[in-house]
């Protein structure tokens, strides 16, 4: 989780850096899965790693292509 | 690399140095402390009285399928604190996401005419026969896990998230897709000024608000604990109606 | 050596994605960064608060046919019901800094802080 969330802010492409972060909510759901927190790990799961990452490349889509810094 | 960039590292080295300190204060008589991974001593915390659900009267033994008119009356404990216990913090809740949809609602208002510019392919004909499957199902399923959410893990901000969900997919699957935005703003009324409605309708009955003034009947039946499977009716139809309008203001412009 | 790593993985480990999220608020200059650093703050937030209501060999808290009164050892329920109103919360306030962000893009042409007026760091 720790390593996906440093290449969300290293990585140049817009895109996969998004994508990173979609992961490290998809982990942090499986936590909360150990940790024994039905509830929350639904939640988390479908609101941080599904509405997230859609309205993020919704945006994405506005506003420049997908490239640069 | 830049002399801010290592400045910022120096700064976060010493912000994690000051927070590990927090947790190794040894406890002296009476005080909490944070407490080692996995230790938390629960008799010690109000959550014991939230667990006997005895926090007005003293009720002994809880039983599932068994015990009859009880204080809360639901067989999930984390429904019982958020929607009876701490239900103020809930209308809290509710109010910011209302003022979060509004505002984005606000902000991206346009006077020219709107173009929408988002999808250029079309969509594949597996996704369109697909959606037109799915989506009923879907809504379906997020029904079912708002109106039990007092038996099973779920409630009403899980139910909203997978309704807007279906709806996000009739975005991907047609590029015309126009959303009935009138009706979604009616239900969204209609669900909040039920919320509040059935609190204040408890303040002028039994003496306080949000109060619970229906009979809880036995613990683990469909019909069981009072007011919440309304509360969490209203919720959960609230929050899809506005994270469905959320996503369809970004889409179109 | 294992003994530190179990005590100190779920702790050590949220703190950490903290400090990530922080460093990327701080520092990178595109505004769409800016805003992922936050949502990772956001999510490091929601797994400590969760990871201080642990107790070993518990069980989730909720009544079944299996587990049939509340003798046995449950989980902290009051932590879970913050963090279910917390995650509902950030999802909103990411919502509005978005629609802020296509306004400033129809505005400057760029999404880069150190060319936009006002933002001057």
């Amino acid at each position: 989780m720790l390593i996906s969330g440093i290449a969300a802010l290293v990585f140049d492409n817009l895109l996969n850096s998004i994508i990173a972060a979609g992961f490290v909510s998809l982990m942090a759901s499986a936590l909360f899965y150990f940790l024994k927190a039905p509830d929350v790990a639904m939640t988390e799961a479908a609101i941080g790693a599904g509405l997230t990452t859609a309205i993020f490349v919704i945006t994405l889509r506005k506003t420049e292509g997908s490239e640069k810094e | 690399m830049k002399f801010r960039n290592i400045l910022a590292l120096i700064l976060i080295f010493i912000l994690g140095f000051i927070i590990l300190q927090a947790f190794n204060i040894s406890p002296e008589e009476g005080q909490l402390v944070i407490n080692k991974f996995g230790e938390a001593e629960i008799e010690n915390r109000t959550a014991q009285l939230y667990i006997n659900k005895s926090v007005n009267s003293n009720n002994e033994k809880v039983v599932f399928a068994e015990s009859n008119n009880l204080e809360s009356g639901s067989a999930n404990i984390v429904t019982s604190v958020i929607a009876n216990y701490r239900s103020l913090d809930t209308l809290g809740e509710v109010t910011v996401l209302f003022l979060a949809a509004t505002g984005l609602a606000a902000v991206l208002y346009t006077n020219k005419k709107k173009k929408r510019n988002f999808i250029v392919d079309e969509a594949s004909l597996i996704l369109k026969t697909g959606v037109k499957i799915l989506f009923p199902l879907l809504i379906l399923a997020g029904a079912y896990i708002f109106i039990h959410g007092h038996l099973t893990p779920g409630g009403g901000f899980q139910g909203g998230a997978v309704i807007a969900t279906a709806f996000l997919l009739k975005f991907l699957a047609d590029r015309e897709y126009k959303l009935a935005e009138h009706k979604l703003k009616i239900v969204e009324v209609l669900a909040g000024v039920s919320f509040v409605g059935l609190g204040l309708y408890a303040l002028f009955t039994e003496g306080s608000f949000l109060a619970n003034f229906l009979q809880t009947g036995t613990v683990g039946t469909l019909f069981s604990a009072g007011i919440i499977p309304l509360i969490y009716l209203s919720i959960g139809l609230k929050v899809g109606a506005e994270l469905t309008s959320i996503i369809s203001n970004l889409i179109e412009v | 050596m294992i003994s530190f790593l179990e005590e100190w993985s779920f702790f050590g480990g949220s703190i950490l994605l903290i400090l990530i999220g922080l460093y990327g608020v701080i520092t990178k200059r595109n505004l769409i960064k800016i805003l992922i650093g936050l949502s990772l703050m956001d999510t490091g937030v929601n797994v400590l608060l969760v990871s201080l209501g642990y107790v070993e060999n518990g069980n989730a808290p909720i009544l079944t046919s299996i587990i049939k009164n509340n003798s046995g050892a449950f989980v902290d329920p009051v932590p879970q019901a913050l963090v279910l109103t917390a995650i509902v919360i950030g999802i909103a306030i990411l919502a509005l800094g978005l629609a802020v962000t296509i306004k400033i893009y129809e505005k400057y042409g760029t999404l880069d802080i150190s060319k936009i007026r006002g933002l001057k760091w």
